[in-house]
């Protein structure tokens, strides 16, 4: 039956070479249809792919012009942006600290919550009420960005403006919540990023809740057969199962915070501000890369081409973040996912 | 054998009872009895009286904010503490987490509602019928924000999100096709940059139609080839390309795939077993996907900003001229320094809101388990026969999946707690 008998056994048959049992080879002959039908489908597929290729070639080369001008590691790491003086002096590092701030502070208040809050759908829910609370976060995804930001803007910005006091007040000490005398504390980072965390709060979510869900329902069932109580089993099981999922949950709700306009637009000055001494997240003042982008548009063509220099750089820390988060996802859970 | 049944009378085992002392009982680790209960709201009244104390009777009084917060750092304590002292440490740590995971779920619809409500309030200030019947023709800062409309920004919004479905739902169905139906080595890298993809920044989107067709041809006059409705549709079917195709993706893997092997083992074509039979078994999860992906791109402003730009009259020739559209009316007026504009763009917002909240209604209407009415055993019965040993069968990447899809799907069967 095996190939190798075959082979072993030249000798007897060699007479009629035709009556030997040989394998048929199987095989698929697509028909016209299916011919014309997997290109029309591939063609899609690989259009997709040029597509994003496309979108990082035209911002490289639109923006040559900026960075010829003023050179990549001046535009890399000076603060400021000025284009009123000659030659211009653009650069993209006072942006990026501050995007990085802002979606640093929307992670670390919404990672917790939405932590949390998987668990609280997957492990503490009934049926029913699983169902309403990821309706409540899936609606929380829906709403539109500016919606968000129109809010932070007129509502939340003197809303939190105690908080931030009482935070300068009593913990002014530590660098990061120092503010200088008489300071505005609306339109700060930190209120930024408190916005942006509602609004990276359902992907981080979502990718967690999806994570929990898989665990091993015989690992759970074992930890709570050896005497576990519900909080002991998903710290022993749950958590060391899900932790992949929440790396990669966080670094995606990163990207997403990192590229996040209209709301950051609307609160913060977009202004670039040299970081220096100190950094005062909670008093008025920041800029990121998509707000700064969106308040200039219509800019004339130098400025735009050092916004799409600007752009760029975006482009590439959010599609680095997010394939990292999409490898450390998929890594975790193929790897953990199968004992059971 | 017959020892041992012999043996118990006389073990001590067996003797204990009859020594004096409290019954031990077996307990149930999740036991929640009344006297609980009791302990829970006990220590949540007191830990907002001590609170209550100290905030507004022995100190000046600080915000709201830090009463609450302090409050509910003391009920924890408090609860911990009489839980511990009762039950042991092990139950009290189990019971305080409990409290922390359901306040942390609780905590999600405070923003939420306090959003909406806040949008419902403002907006229905300068909400009137001819709102969605004028455009802002003649609109100076003096008139009174009940004054003009934004029937120009719905028109805008109508053409622009439809040529843009127009444009990525073919592609996205075809690339979602090509995820699942075909066995090409380009999948693994197709699928990983539409997952890079879908995490763009949309402003990437509008700034890259703006590089390579406006800004090129801004010299050559072509109103084709300038801040039109047209642009906007590009922009917006970039960021709308990814969103449909990762949901449909996921709703094409749930179709089980004994249907697609009798349907091929009939002999029936691939391209014909794609169109009879997975299109119609994932027909109501793939309306979902396109109905999300409309909400998704109603509400985006960002790409506009460089594309459609805005324009304060009704101009309902996509392909010409600058466009507002629902979005760029609200950014737009919020921004404007008088009053009456902000209202304005409050009216905008609440209408913005309320479409986005319909098309999620519909979305889950239209994904609502039909199964349940007919008294069917199983869910959606398509994701009950995924193959465990097929990496693309397995639901490994649903979790990237956009926030919402995979709620939406009625097929995903959410698994239960033991």
């Amino acid at each position: 039956m095996s190939e190798t008998a075959v082979d072993d056994a030249p000798a007897p048959i060699p007479a009629s070479p035709k009556v030997g049992p040989t394998p048929r080879i199987v095989t698929e002959v697509p028909s016209a249809v299916d011919r014309r039908f997997n290109a029309v489908t591939m063609g899609a597929g690989i259009s997709v792919l040029v597509l994003l290729l496309l979108v990082g070639g035209f911002l490289l080369i639109q923006s040559s012009d900026a960075i010829s001008q003023t050179g990549i590691l001046r535009f890399l790491t000076r603060t400021e942006w000025r284009t009123d003086v000659q030659p211009p002096a653009i650069g993209v590092f006072g942006l990026l600290t501050g995007t990085v701030l802002v979606a640093l502070v929307a992670v670390f208040f919404a990672v917790p919550l939405s932590v949390f809050c998987a668990l609280a759908i997957t492990e503490y829910s009934t049926a029913r009420r699983r169902k309403w609370l990821i309706g409540v976060v899936d609606l929380l995804a829906a709403v539109p960005s500016l919606l968000f930001g129109l809010w932070g803007f007129l509502f939340l910005s003197d809303k939190m403006v105690p908080i931030s006091r009482w935070l300068s007040d009593n913990l002014g000490f530590i660098p990061f919540f120092h503010t200088e005398q008489n300071a505005s504390l609306t339109g700060s980072i930190f209120i930024a990023g408190v916005v942006v965390a509602l609004m990276v709060l359902p992907i981080i979510t979502s990718v967690t809740r999806e994570v929990f869900s898989q665990t091993p329902a015989g690992e759970k069932e074992a930890a709570l057969a050896l005497g576990g109580t519900r909080w002991g089993m998903i710290r022993a099981v749950v958590l060391p199962y899900g932790r992949g999922g929440i790396i990669g949950g966080s670094m995606l709700g990163l990207g997403r915070a990192l590229g996040e306009t209209i709301a950051v637009a609307l609160l913060l000055p977009q202004v670039p501000q040299r970081i220096g001494d100190s950094i005062h997240i909670l008093q008025n003042g920041g800029a990121t890369v998509s707000g700064f982008i969106a308040n200039r548009a219509g800019a004339d063509s130098f400025t735009v081409s050092g916004l799409m220099a600007a752009g760029l750089v975006l482009f590439i820390i959010t599609l680095a973040t997010n394939m990292v988060a999409s490898v450390v996802v998929s890594k975790s859970r193929s790897g953990a996912g199968v004992d059971l | 054998m017959s020892e041992t049944t012999v043996t118990p009378p006389t073990s001590p085992q067996r003797a204990a009872p009859s020594r004096p002392g409290p019954v031990r009982r077996a307990r149930r680790p999740r036991e929640f009895t009344n006297f609980d209960v009791v302990v829970l709201v006990g220590s949540l009244i007191s830990a907002l009286c001590f609170n209550w104390l100290i905030f507004y009777r022995l100190t000046a009084g600080a915000s709201l904010f830090g009463f609450l917060l302090c409050s509910y750092l003391s009920f924890l304590a408090l609860f911990a503490v009489v839980t511990a002292d009762r039950l042991g440490r092990l139950v009290a740590t189990d019971r305080v987490m409990t409290v922390v995971v359901v306040s942390a779920a609780a905590i999600v619809f405070v923003p939420l509602v306090l959003l909406i409500g806040y949008i419902l309030v403002q907006g229905l200030k300068a909400l009137r019928p001819n709102f969605f019947v004028n455009d802002q023709q003649g609109i100076t800062p003096v008139l009174p924000s009940t004054a003009g409309g934004a029937s120009h920004a719905i028109v805008g919004s109508i053409e622009q999100v439809g040529l843009a479905l127009l444009w990525s739902l073919p592609l996205a169905l075809a690339a979602a096709v090509f995820l699942n139906e075909s066995r090409s080595k380009w999948r693994r890298p197709v699928r990983i940059f539409v997952d890079a993809m879908s995490g763009l920044p949309s402003i990437v989107a509008g700034l890259f139609i703006f590089a390579t067709l406006i800004l090129p041809f801004a010299k050559s006059g072509n109103p084709l080839f300038g801040y039109n409705g047209f642009m906007a549709s590009l922009a917006l079917a970039i960021t709308m390309l990814p969103t449909i195709t990762r949901t449909v993706d996921v709703v094409l893997r749930l179709v089980p795939d004994g249907l697609r092997e009798a349907s091929l083992a009939l002999g029936a074509s691939r391209a014909r077993t794609v169109f009879s039979v997975v299109f119609p078994t994932a027909r109501t999860g793939m309306t979902t996907a396109v109905v999300l992906g409309i909400a998704r791109a109603v509400g985006e402003t960002a790409p506009l900003l460089f594309t459609a730009f805005g324009y304060d009259l009704m101009n309902a020739n996509p392909f010409s001229g600058s466009q507002e559209s629902l979005p760029l009316f609200v950014y737009r007026n919020i921004r404007k320094p008088d009053i009456s504009a902000i209202e304005r763009g409050f009216a905008g917002a609440l209408v913005l809101l309320l479409l986005v909240v319909a098309l999620f209604a519909l979305a889950r209407f239209i994904g609502r388990d039909r199964s349940k009415r007919r008294g069917a055993p199983k869910g959606g019965g398509a994701a009950v026969q995924t193959n465990p040993d097929d990496p693309f069968n397995s639901p490994t990447s649903d979790a990237l999946a956009p926030a919402g899809a995979l709620a939406m799907n009625p097929h995903i069967q959410e698994p239960m707690t033991p």
